[in-house]
């Protein structure tokens, strides 16, 4: 771990910062909701301060309970195409693919 | 005759073998209590009639040729973050509201083809995330014990329609308690089972390496039959465990002492979990209900889990973490919410996640993309799984000196509707049953008696408490046995909400 994360644990979040999370997480947030969230959001950070107080030396992350690997299957199909299917509960669709605004002119 | 919704599992089954009812007129009989009593509860999202029906007579049909199995023709209520084909499953959330699932969950597959007969999809917190159900998008769901009073979460719509006798048993999922702490907020018994031991296929993501199905329903037995119907192995779900299912149901009753059923059983008592912040009556009841299991033959351990504390810093960075991860899926192309008229691309994303989503699902999404962002990944994210294994190793060493670990499923009993603004007080309810994700374990929770001191202030009845014991890994047998020997020396389980007791007419 280097310094700068250890120190930045310790630092509140501004409003500034929490636009550019809502930013990297595709929501939109106003200026009022902004300020609420800082508040909520910063008294949930200060409850994990505690965790920089557990000593995790040598410890290994767990990422799931059973540390397992993902288990592989050989590449075959094994479900029928359903696309129909899973197209119909799309906002929008056309010959099979899904319709978005324009990308590119 | 019992009136049918005061039947247990065991006695439907019975019932419906013995033809003194069909499983039309049982289907019937919950879906007019549901009708009649569920404007007050809120329980369900969608009442599913026509098809519950048309089940319920196919049920009568497989009988009458011979061919029902154990359940078949047994109503039961799913949570609506299982997919259901042809069925809306909104998880609780606007962003799914227009949703109708076009497969399947692998554990609807499995009620189905066991022969229950869906009555509806039960309310929830939105995407599971809460511990009170007001974060649903549908509204509050009421406790069936005092209806100005949250039910738990984020299963509280299947527990509230169990406990108001809506529905005999229901699915539920727990992610951090909640299965477990609804189940105690309403009287109920739920199990938490293994992380791997329930299919998580068309279950809806919330924290994928800590969500788990399970039961809620009003007894050790009648969870052992659900267990045995959402227990397996499942190809589709990649953490699915291929460890072999036991015999839930048998497992409970096998013993070989009915004076002292459970000589020889170590409990562990860690005294961090009887301290300060835990509610007297709580308290009470808890170390009354050990006195119960201890006249059975168990012996109590003290045990320590240092770790404790840590439980819930390293549970509200590792859930929202995978949730940011997960609900980035929804954004407006392919199923869900989509905002009218997107100028582009980016405001398509945007708006319809920020439309769809509520208040708490984006205060979480907010707090695991900052976890898992540059520059704050190590000190949040990866912090928080180092100490996630140091919490598993607690449980690890303590398993060495103890069979299994009990204490409250939630530091207080039910609390008001509204009275929790604060997203931390909150989450410090989770207390007692995050680790227990964490480390993967199953864990149940069981009603053990009232806590009275709720009922001066403000003329609500006697709030249901409830007991946790956390087992070892693929030990649910030994957990719904335990809590089944208590269950038949005691009759917290068959205690009633005022409200199922409001019988209908003719019904």
């Amino acid at each position: 771990m280097t310094d700068s994360n250890s120190a930045s644990t310790n630092s509140a979040l501004s409003a500034t910062d929490i636009n550019k999370i809502a930013k990297l997480a595709h929501l939109q947030i106003t200026d009022d909701e902004c300020q609420r969230y800082a508040a909520s959001l910063n008294n949930i950070l200060s409850l994990m301060d505690h965790l920089q107080t557990v000593d995790t030396t040598n410890i290994e992350p767990l990422k799931n309970p059973f540390d397992t690997p993902q288990p592989l299957r050989d590449d075959v199909a094994t479900e029928p195409n359903r696309r129909d299917v899973y197209q119909s509960v799309a906002p929008a669709t056309q010959d099979g693919l899904y319709l978005v605004p324009k990308v590119l002119d | 005759m019992t009136e049918l919704h005061r039947l247990d599992i065991r006695e439907l089954a019975q019932g419906l073998a013995s033809k003194q009812f069909s499983s039309l007129e049982l289907t019937q009989h919950f879906l007019a209590r549901i009708d009649r009593l569920d404007a007050k509860l809120n329980s369900f999202i969608t009442v599913t009639h026509e098809s519950a029906l048309a089940n319920a007579r196919s049920a009568d049909a497989l009988r009458a040729q011979g061919n029902a199995g154990v359940l078949t023709g047994i109503p039961i209520a799913h949570k609506d973050i299982f997919c259901t084909e042809g069925v809306k499953t909104s998880a609780g959330s606007k962003m799914l509201d227009n949703f109708i699932s076009p497969y399947n969950a692998t554990v609807v597959a499995q009620a189905n083809a066991a022969g229950l007969v869906m009555l509806g999809k039960t309310n929830m917190d939105e995407f599971a995330m809460g511990s009170s159900n007001e974060s649903s998008f549908y509204g509050a769901t009421h406790n069936p014990w005092a209806l100005n009073r949250v039910p738990g979460g984020s299963s509280g719509g299947s527990a509230a329609a169990v406990a108001a006798d809506l529905a005999p048993f229901a699915t539920a999922t727990d992610t951090g308690g909640s299965i477990r702490q609804p189940a105690a907020f309403c009287g109920l018994t739920g199990l938490k089972p293994t992380y791997g031991r329930v299919s998580r296929f068309g279950m809806i993501a919330y924290a994928s390496s800590l969500d788990q199905g399970g039961p809620i329903a009003r007894s050790a037995e009648d969870c052992a039959y659900l267990l045995q119907v959402m227990a397996g192995h499942d190809a589709k779900d990649s953490t699915s465990v291929d460890h072999p299912t036991e015999d839930y149901v048998a497992g409970i009753t096998t013993t070989t002492n009915p004076d002292k059923p459970l000589q020889g059983l170590r409990i562990g008592l860690p005294h961090q979990y009887i301290k300060d912040g835990l509610d007297a009556d709580v308290k009470a009841r808890v170390l009354d209900a050990l006195k119960v299991l201890e006249d059975l033959g168990a012996t109590l351990v003290e045990i320590n889990l240092t770790t404790s504390d840590a439980a819930i810093p390293a549970y509200y960075l590792i859930a929202p973490s995978e949730a940011s991860s997960n609900l980035s899926r929804y954004d407006g192309v392919r199923f869900g919410h989509r905002c009218e008229n997107p100028k582009d691309l980016m405001d398509l994303y945007t708006r319809s996640r920020t439309e769809g989503f509520g208040d708490e699902v984006q205060r979480r999404i907010l707090i695991g993309t900052y976890a898992l962002s540059e520059g704050y990944y190590d000190a949040y994210y990866l912090k928080a799984q180092k100490v996630r294994r140091l919490i598993q190793n607690d449980f690890l060493k303590a398993f060495e000196q103890c069979d299994v670990i009990a204490g409250p499923t939630a530091p207080t009993a039910a609390y008001a509707i509204g009275a929790k603004q604060d997203p931390v007080a909150m989450y410090l309810g989770d207390i007692y049953t995050i680790a227990v994700n964490l480390a993967g374990l199953p864990a149940i929770s069981a009603p053990v008696g009232f806590d009275t001191s709720y009922s001066g202030h403000d003329n609500c009845a006697p709030l249901p408490v409830g007991l946790q014991l956390i087992g070892p890994y693929w030990s649910e047998s030994k957990l719904l046995s335990i809590i089944h020997q208590y269950q038949q020396r005691t009759d917290w389980h068959k205690q009633r909400a005022p409200i199922a007791s409001d019988a209908g007419a003719a019904l």
